[in-house]
């Protein structure tokens, strides 16, 4: 499982204020924490912390690299903060661009505009792209698969290996009006998006968004990631420092089968699976 | 839609190990061996990925076996009471890659013979051949853990490849392979969740797992072949997946398992062919079987077998 630890993002007050203060040590911290407890990738995420939201992308991935070699997964919506912060990355082990819908009504291109920045930064580098397009986040199964289908056909039309393609079908919180049955369309979705090509293209969630402004959101969490994982989700943007939670991954991932159980298998999980 | 192009993409690798320490490295011996390193399964792809030539340990014995049948021993009659002079026939006359020296003899139900002798074995088998060793106890877990500390010693920086440690007791050998510089075998009873944990509790005293080479048990042709072939095969895939616990070279014990097959030695069958022939075939096609699985030392026995087996390694991994 490709676990994206979400915790370096300015929506969260102690990193809102290391950002204001200029603080590096908190954030040093927290991608020393999240790669200890298990994140393949380090999100970066600058939030509403700054105005200067391309300085402080910079900023917060140069702090990070001082002191970490874990990948790093830029996110923003906005493509001059990506690119600010591909100026400064070290995509060497890899970096994931998130993220890019399908298309948007002011701009088709900017699918084609994500890959071509990947490409630019390194034989490793990945993206994440939403099952959204111009007309917005698709409420039902088959909107979803058809937008998958047409990110995945693009990306082999300019030749991007599929591998370096997340998919991200958009989880949308549960206790939203009539949206209950979301979280059953978005599995349903997984199953087909799977076969989509081969080998499969990568599948990740934005997890946390599944259980906002509920209670137990943690438990939530950690049901919804084990169930989509069976459903052929490979990756998730989570709060890896959240212990039950790569627990239920590491159990999950032993039942199916993907790793060897021991009696220890817990222990080594976040060890024992470092690439 | 085009047609992509399906291509191998495991992410993981087995272990690269070099046995044997020589005069530069601060050990005895004229040459290393190194295993391991796949990238893809047995024959799956490109010879760059197909990782280091399997190797064969020929057995050397701590003192003259008396359970041997005639067809096997006839090939060691003459060197049986000298351990060095066997390991040297079986370097420059049998091929033998590295000598797996077996403690059988300090077994309490066998000969029950002494540290002293055990340590005196590794010495002259140590000066008789300057190949890597391979080191193994008895079996017999008390036993073992007075004698093989006292063997690692004698062996000391010459990075031999010493065991067995089992999940129910690891402790004293791995910590002094650790202290000695030595490669250290885990061993599981055909059981991969076992092999798993004997790795984990190494690891945790400290114990490189770059140093660490598995054992599964072997089940010889007919007699559990099965087993250890789908074992060894789900512990390759599992280092090709990125299992770190998993993603050591395996150490095979095809001799000892293939002579104890009643179909290897029984003079009285005239409808399974001639037990000339027999014999050594029942150790070739248990090793062959193997191979194919993903093994990278195999211990064997007979010099015929070891003949077709290498024979069989240089025509692969050409």
């Amino acid at each position: 499982m490709i676990l994206i630890g979400e915790r370096i993002n300015g929506m969260f007050k102690d990193v809102k204020e290391a950002i204001a203060t200029k603080n590096k040590q908190p954030i040093q911290d927290l991608a020393k924490k999240q790669t200890e407890a298990g994140a393949t990738y380090l999100d970066v995420n600058v939030g509403t912390a700054a105005a200067d939201q391309e300085g402080t992308m910079q900023w917060l991935i140069e702090t990070i690299q001082e002191t970490s070699s874990t990948p790093l997964c830029l996110d923003s919506q906005k493509v001059n903060v990506i690119e600010a912060g591909l100026k400064v990355i070290n995509a060497e082990a890899g970096a994931i661009l998130n993220s890019t819908p399908l298309n948007k009504k002011n701009d088709e291109e900017i699918l084609d505009k994500y890959i071509e920045m990947a490409e630019q930064a390194g034989p490793k580098a990945s993206i994440i792209a939403l099952t959204m397009d111009k007309n917005g986040v698709p409420q039902d199964i088959d909107t979803r698969v058809a937008i998958a289908a047409e990110i995945v056909q693009k990306a082999m039309e300019k030749g991007f290996d599929t591998q370096r393609l997340f998919i991200d079908p958009i989880v949308l919180p549960v206790n939203v009006p009539n949206a209950q049955v979301q979280a059953g369309n978005l599995l349903a979705a997984m199953d087909q998006i799977k076969y989509l090509s081969d080998p499969a293209p990568h599948m990740t969630v934005g997890l946390s968004n599944i259980s906002q402004g509920t209670s137990e959101r943690n438990l939530i969490n950690r049901i919804f990631l084990a169930i989509a994982m069976s459903h052929g989700l490979d990756s998730a943007i989570v709060d890896v420092l959240d212990e039950k939670l790569v627990n239920a991954v590491a159990t999950a991932e032993m039942l199916m089968n993907k790793q060897i159980y021991s009696d220890s298998f817990l222990k080594v999980y976040t060890t024992a699976n470092k690439a | 839609m085009p047609v992509p192009e399906v291509k191998e993409s495991f992410t993981g690798s087995v272990n690269r190990v070099t046995l044997g320490a020589t005069k530069d490295s601060g050990g005895t011996r004229t040459s290393t061996i190194t295993v391991g390193g796949a990238r893809n399964v047995v024959y799956g792809g490109s010879i760059e990925n197909a990782g280091e030539k399997p190797v064969i340990a020929m057995d050397v014995l701590d003192s003259r076996p008396d359970d041997w049948p005639d067809l096997l021993a006839e090939n060691y009659q003459d060197v049986m009471d000298s351990p060095g002079d066997w390991a040297k026939k079986c370097i420059e006359q049998f091929g033998a890659d590295l000598i797996c020296v077996k403690f059988e003899g300090i077994h309490p139900d066998k000969k029950d013979l002494d540290a002293a002798h055990a340590v005196k074995v590794t010495e002259d088998v140590l000066k008789a051949v300057g190949v890597p060793l391979v080191l193994w106890g008895s079996g017999y877990d008390e036993k073992d853990n007075q004698v093989m500390p006292k063997v690692s010693e004698a062996a000391k920086g010459e990075n031999a490849l010493i065991g067995s440690v089992k999940e129910d007791n690891y402790k004293a050998l791995t910590a002094i392979a650790l202290a000695d510089g030595h490669h250290l075998i885990t061993h599981a009873p055909l059981d991969i969740n076992i092999a798993k944990q004997v790795n984990i509790l190494v690891s945790d005293m400290g114990f490189p797992l770059e140093k660490v080479v598995t054992f599964q048990a072997t089940g010889a042709l007919g007699y559990g072949i099965e087993y250890a072939y789908s074992i060894q095969e789900r512990q390759r895939l599992a280092a090709l997946g990125g299992d770190k616990m998993m993603a050591m070279p395996a150490i095979c014990d095809v001799g000892y398992e293939a002579w104890r097959a009643k179909e290897s030695k029984l003079e009285d069958a005239p409808g399974w062919g001639d037990v000339k022939d027999r014999g050594p075939m029942w150790e070739a096609t248990t090793a062959i079987c193997l191979l194919q699985a993903g093994v990278d030392i195999i211990r064997m026995r007979h010099p015929r077998a070891v003949a077709t087996v290498k024979n069989f390694i240089n025509q692969i991994w050409q």
